[in-house]
This record gives C-alpha cells, structure tokens and sequence, in this order.
C-alpha cells in the first residue's frame, strides 16, 4: 500500500505461558483514523506497547514507511515519530504541563521553559486544546491532563498517535471536543490509532476498524460499511443479545434512608451537598454522574469508611424492624450490628482484595473473625473460594494463585462472589464492569438481577447509561456531590440523564 | 559564641555533604540507608590513600596533590558503595531498604578494617585541609566566621548549589526528578531509568563520602577518634528537614551542626543532658515531618516512588 505509514507482520508476544498476541498484521494509513476494537484481555494494548517501545514483540516486523523497523524503547518510537496516549497517564504530579511535556527531550537548543511553554501554546491554539502551560499537574482534571499528554506526543513531532481507551474517563461533552481534535489532526495528515470498546465512538470517529479477538487478527473493515451487530460478533465471535434482563421489583421495603449527608474534604471542598435519597430491598438502584462527582464518597459514607459531617444514613433491619444509624460507625460495628453492606471498591486490587494472596486468603479477609480456635480455619474459605471459581468461571490456576496475576475482569468476579457470598441485604457496587468484557459484564449483572430478586437493595454505580438504563430500576444523577435528579430508568432517554449529570456544575448549590 | 558558630558550620558541613549526596540519591528514587556506612567509606579511603600518598612522598608532600588525593580516593571509595547499592536494587531487584541497611554495617566493618591498617592519627595531612585565607584573621569576627575555614567546607557548600541548580534548572535535573516521582512515566518519555539511578546513586554516595572524610580531616583535626556512622544517620534526618532541598540543606546542615554540639558550649549541663542535647536535630526533624504532612503540600513531599524498585514489564 502506498500511504501506509506504519505496517504490522505477524506480530507475536507472549508473557510466560500467556499468549498476548499471535500473528497479528494490519496496516494504518497516512491522515485516517483507525480503531482497535476488541475485549478485555484481548491483546489490544500490548499490541500498541510493543509499537511504542514499551514491550518488544516475541517474533514479527514491524514497517514505517515501508521500511522495516526495529522499535527496542520509547525513545525508538520517538524517533520513528510514534507517540502514545496511554489509557493511565504517564504525567508527573508535581511537575508544571510544560515540564512534563518538555521530559525526556534531548533537544540541542538552550534548556528554557518559557521558550517550551510558548511552544506548547502555539501547539494548543492549532488543534483547539484549552490548556495552561504552567498548571501543576496535581491540580488538574482528567481531561487537562489527558491534553497535556496528547500535546506531550504532538510536541515531539508525532505523526502517528496510538490513544488507548480515552474516552474511559471524560464525560460526553468532553468526549465530544477530543473527537474533533482528532478529526483536525486527521485532516493534518496525522495518522491516529484509538483503542476502545465503545461501539458507538467507533462507529462515529474511526476510518477503518481493525478487531482483535484472544490476541489474534480477526480482520479490518470499513466504518462506513459496517454495523454494531457485525463488529460485536467479530469481537466476540458469537452473538450476544444486548438486552439485559430486568424483572419487575417486588415487594419493595425502604432498606436504606440517605438524609441531606455532607461531606468536606480535608481541603475545605463539598464532596457531598445534602444528598438524600432511599434505596428499596428488591429493586437496582442506579447512580449515574460524572466521575469524580463524589459517587465514591457516597458509597463510602454509606460503608463507613468516609467521615459525613452532617445528615443520617438509616437502615431498616429487615429481622427486627429497628432502624438503625449508620453514621460514623466503623465498617465492624456496622458488621456486628447485623447491618451487611458488601462494598465492591472502584480500585479493585487497592481496597477490595491484597493482590499477593490467593483467592482463599482473600476469602477469609472477611471471615477470619468466625474461626473458634486461634488457628485459622481455612477449610470454609477454601470452599467458597472453589465455588467461585466455578459458578463464576473464574480462570485461575488454583485458589492459592495471587489474585494479582489474574485478569482485571476474573479479579472483579472473585471480589463481586465473596461479596455476595456474605449474604447482604444491602449491595453496593461501584464499577462492578469497569475493564471487563462483554461476557464477564453479563456475568456481573446477572449476579446483581439475583440479588435483587432475592430481595437485596442493590446500588449499582455505573458509567455506562446504555446499563444503566437497561439495568437499574431507579436512577439516581448526581453531579458535583449534589443529588441532581431521579429518574425511572424505563421511561428515561439518555439525553434526559446526560443534562443532569452536567447540571450541578457551575449553578450555585 | 563565635567558636560556637564556627564549630556548627564545620560540623554542619559533614551533615552537608552527606545529605546533598542522599538528596541527589532520593531524587532518582533511591532511599539509599546505606549513608552512614558510605561515609565511614568515604573517610576511610580517604585516609588510606593520605596515609600511602605521605609515606611515599615522604616530607615533600605537595599540600594541593594531598587534598586532591585523598577527596578523590574518598568519592571513588563512596562511590563504589553506591554501586554496589545500584547493582543489589536495580540489577538484582533487592529491597532499598535491606539493602542500605546492610551496607551501613558493611561500610563501618571496611573502614574499621582500613583504620587499622592506616592508623588512627593524620595530623600531618589534617593540616593541608585546614589551611585557610592567609588574610582571614585581619578581619575580625566576618573573617573568622566565613573565611577561616578549609578547603572541604567551601567545596560543601559549593557542591549543594551545584546540586540544586542541576536539580532545579537543568534538563538532567528534571529528567533525574521525573525517575525519582514516576520511573514508568520517565521510561515512556525515553528517560533511561536504570542509568539514572545509577548515575546519581553513585555520584550521591561519592559526595556523602566526602562528609566522612571532612570530619576526619577537618572537624576532628585527623584524628579518627570514633566511627562517624552517627552523623550518617542525621544526614538523612536532614534531608527530610530540608524538604529534599540541597539549597536549604546549606542552613539546615550549620542548624544540625549548632544543635548537636550545643551542649558542649553551655556551662552545667551533665552527662546525660549532653546526650539529651544530641538528641536535638532528630526531634526537630520529626517535627518538621509533622508540619509537612499536615500541611500536605505536594511540593514539600519526598519523591513518589522512592524506595520503590521500577521494572518495566511489570504487569
């Protein structure tokens, strides 16, 4: 092909006895945007790696500009003008935007940072970015800083832009100004490789879709010829139906009473303003919001890990009756109270598992007070740690593995069985799919339709509104801490959702 | 109280260079606990080497060749501990902490061995180090304080602003700080993170070295009177004081020097309150820790990622 600008040929990497990717080959043009479509553990981002000098690929070449290259480090990239975006950002906290971009450069001008944030200004006036060269990265947003590290690969005169899953975390508007910044560097000649698993983004911003499927090559195609049903099934190979299964709540009782909480961070700023709300036994009760908007504040306040400064959080005890106040009591008091919240983290491995220990050991981080002797009993968290495994189809190599080295998606279904294992009547789940694929993703909501009609209230914090919609019962909005709406999730649209997720900034609360 | 002050900015300037050497160290993200073993290196090497330059020359030794002798011998000699730190955390992945810690012990049984072999008196060569400005005393209690001293201590304070404009006003300087806050990031931005740590965690070893041997050679006038792994240990104490700032480090090294020896200039203090005394700089610094972390500024924290080991495949 006469414009490619970079070329892959059999490709093969392998970590032990994983096999990452095998045999993949495909072509990126010059001034089109390409999208790697694939599931989770699929091989989409240690593809890129090895294009960027990250990891170097087992066998395989690799050809930019019909020459053959051999890309051995990051700076190998740089010099073929490869740049990647990656999906967590490589940013130094406590430098300025202008230090981070300028890091790693051996330029032969004089080392001046005023002169390389002029340049970095230049840069952000060209394309459209909004961005001020002498931030602190520390003070910045997601989206500031996912610009610092787009401009950091356009200042090093990229032209080929490897962008892993950034959409991930902006809110649609946001998502909506990247694309376009993308589309004018398209048309700037820039060749632009985006990794996602987004359909609609695809469907919308890409060229050409290329889908890998268990690290192999499945095929490329042309946006403009295909559809959302034939791009699932080749990522997937079979076909899933995309509709969630919800039933009807029934016998609903007020299980939780969430009354005007707030919350101050130690620097002074509203976490929570006055959320109020009530969670039913029976029913999903979902949470839509930007991230960051303080839904994990709230789901911490609840589980008593998050000081509230004033409100009450109540709970109906289902086998007394008795209503009971949650606030500022310790998870454990709130265990021995009889109250059962199972909490699933955002940060799976930071709060809800310890990644050196094998799924039993994790098992009995919630049950070792149940032992009798002072020895632990390790026969019943060995159990339950089999019966995930094979309810779930948890791929592991046994229960003793450190749960660091599964997969983010076989992580996620170990801590979501334990959770429900311990039987509760309140389960509050924060990004339960967060990086899993689709067939893990179902797996999870089913878990969480059960729950419910056993009659568990069952918070679900989600970032995707399609689930949401099909999933939840009620939807609660929240937007810079403040509750901005609540909607019923089968009557709402997403348009309905996605104003009031943008409606508490910038309005005085 | 002018001895006082001269006595404080000799000692402090022992604290100095160990502490610039261990803030260039920390920098790359190395919390090398090694230091009081590299000092006594550093001393040790460097009276070695003296103690064999002298014997060799005989009475014509050159005053400029003996200083360069025995600074040189003290870095190389630090410096080897330093890779010797690099090769265990980087090369071979061992824990930073174990690691310092074993060469702290290392370090003191070298230069035990290496004093017992030299002896333990270099008054001769202690006398080319404390050569001062031959026109310091005209002028009074200004020449006294700032220009009575040797050699090491204007080289102390010399190396500090070296180190800090390196640090905060170079490329190399932020490429080091970026290893030392976020490797992976570094290692993406094509910032070779093992030379680095390398580079620096010798170099910083070198010139803590050269505390050791300002000690010998200038505050105790060359007499190896006791192992110095004391003011190792408050080096790095100082390092947290000055908030990983060799700038500050110049007058947070003459405070260290001006507490720990405080006691000795105040009349009717006993046994014990002198040990008490010593106790000094370390409480300070666990109250500037305190201070730091309740005002949790991001500026004043240690690099993000010291103490921790980098391996780019890591999944």
């Amino acid at each position: 092909m006469a414009n490619a600008a970079i070329e892959l040929k059999n490709i093969t990497k392998t970590f032990g006895s994983v096999v990452a990717n095998r045999d993949v080959s495909f072509t990126v043009n010059r001034g089109e945007i390409l999208s790697i479509l694939g599931e989770n553990g699929s091989g989409k981002t240690t593809l890129m790696n090895m294009i960027s000098g990250i990891y170097f690929p087992d066998s395989g070449q690799i050809f930019i500009d019909g020459k053959e290259v051999v890309i051995r480090s990051p700076k190998d990239a740089f010099d073929h003008k490869i740049g990647m975006i990656h999906q967590h950002f490589k940013l130094v906290d406590v430098f300025s935007a202008t230090e981070n971009i300028i890091l790693g450069l051996k330029g032969k001008d004089k080392f001046n940072i005023k002169e390389s944030a002029k340049k970095v200004s230049e840069i952000s006036h060209k394309y459209g970015f909004d961005i001020d060269p002498n931030k602190m990265i520390h003070e910045m947003s997601v989206s500031e800083k996912q610009t610092v590290e787009i401009i950091k690969v356009l200042y090093r005169g990229a032209d080929i832009l490897i962008l892993d899953e950034p959409t991930a975390v902006l809110t649609p508007q946001e998502t909506q100004k990247l694309f376009a910044i993308l589309r004018r560097m398209r048309d700037d000649g820039k060749s632009i490789i985006i990794i996602t698993h987004k359909l609609h983004e695809v469907l919308s911003l890409s060229d050409r879709v290329s889908v890998l499927r268990k690290g192999e090559y499945v095929g490329t195609v042309n946006t403009a010829e295909t559809n959302e049903g034939e791009l699932t099934e080749m990522m997937v190979g079979k076909k899933i139906s995309l509709n969630i299964h919800r039933s009807e709540p029934k016998g609903c009782e007020d299980r939780l009473l969430i009354e005007n909480i707030n919350c101050v961070s130690r620097e002074g700023t509203k976490l929570l303003n006055s959320v109020s709300f009530t969670a039913k036994s029976g029913e999903i009760l979902g949470i839509a919001g930007i991230a960051g908007s303080g839904q994990r504040e709230l789901l911490e306040a609840i589980a008593g890990l998050q000081h509230i400064d004033s409100g009450k959080i109540i709970y109906n005890d289902p086998k007394t009756g008795e209503e009971e106040n949650l606030r500022d009591k310790t998870p454990l008091q709130i265990r021995e109270l009889g109250v059962r919240l199972s909490f699933v983290p955002e940060d799976r491995l930071g709060m809800g598992l310890v990644g050196n220990m094998g799924i039993t050991d994790n098992m009995m981080l919630r049950s070792y007070r149940k032992g009798k002797t002072v020895f632990l009993e390790r026969k019943g968290p060995h159990d339950l740690a089999e019966k995930i495994i094979s309810e779930l189809e948890v791929v592991t190599p046994g229960t003793e593995t450190p749960v660091r080295r599964l997969s983010g998606g076989n992580v996620q279904k170990v801590l979501v069985g334990r959770e429900i294992a311990a039987a509760p009547t309140v389960l509050m789940a924060a990004y339960p799919v967060r990086g899993l694929d689709i067939n893990s993703s179902y797996t999870i909501y089913n878990l969480l339709n059960e729950q419910k009609e056993r009659g568990v209230a069952v918070i679900f914090v989600g970032e995707d509104l399609d689930v949401l919609l099909e999933l939840c019962d009620r939807i609660l909005v929240i937007g810079s801490g403040c509750v901005t709406g609540l909607v019923d999730a089968r009557t709402t649209t997403k348009e309905e959702i996605g104003l009031l997720m943008t409606k508490g900034k910038g309005e005085e609360a | 109280m002018l001895a006082f002050l001269v006595s404080a900015i000799r000692l402090g300037m022992v604290f100095l260079f160990g502490s610039t050497g261990e803030i260039l160290t920390e920098k790359s993200g190395h919390l090398n606990l090694g230091t009081p073993g590299i000092m006594c290196v550093g001393a040790s090497c460097g009276c070695f080497a003296e103690y064999l330059y002298l014997k060799s020359v005989g009475p014509y030794a050159s005053p400029v060749l003996a200083i360069l002798v025995a600074v040189v011998s003290a870095f190389i000699g630090a410096a080897l501990m330093g890779l010797l730190f690099s090769f265990l955390t980087v090369t071979l992945r061992a824990n930073q902490n174990v690691t310092g810690l074993a060469l702290t012990t290392l370090g003191i049984g070298i230069s035990d061995y290496m004093i017992a072999k030299a002896g333990t008196s270099f008054g001769r060569a202690s006398k080319f180090f404390s050569a001062s400005l031959p026109f310091a005393d005209d002028l009074g209690w200004f020449g006294e304080l700032f220009l009575s001293h040797g050699v090491m201590i204007y080289l102390a304070i010399a190396v500090a602003i070296v180190c800090s404009f390196v640090l905060s006003k170079t490329r190399v300087g932020l490429n080091l700080r970026s290893v030392g806050e976020n490797p992976a990031t570094a290692d993406a931005a094509g910032i070779n993170v093992s030379r680095y740590r390398y580079v620096a965690t010798c170099v910083g070893a070198g010139i803590s070295g050269l505390g050791g041997l300002t000690f010998i050679m200038d505050y105790l006038n060359g007499n190896w009177e006791y192992c110095i792994d004391a003011f190792g240990w408050l080096s790095i104490a100082l390092v947290i004081f000055t908030v990983w700032k060799p700038n500050l480090a110049i007058f947070g090294s003459i405070v260290f020097g001006a507490l720990y020896i405080a006691s000795s200039y105040i009349v009717g203090v006993s046994f014990a309150g002198k040990e008490l005394f010593k106790l000094l700089p370390y409480v300070v610094t666990i109250i500037v820790l305190i201070f730091t972390s309740m005002r949790s500024r991001k500026k004043n924290q240690p690099p993000e990622s010291l103490g921790l080991s980098y391996f780019r495949e890591e999944r």
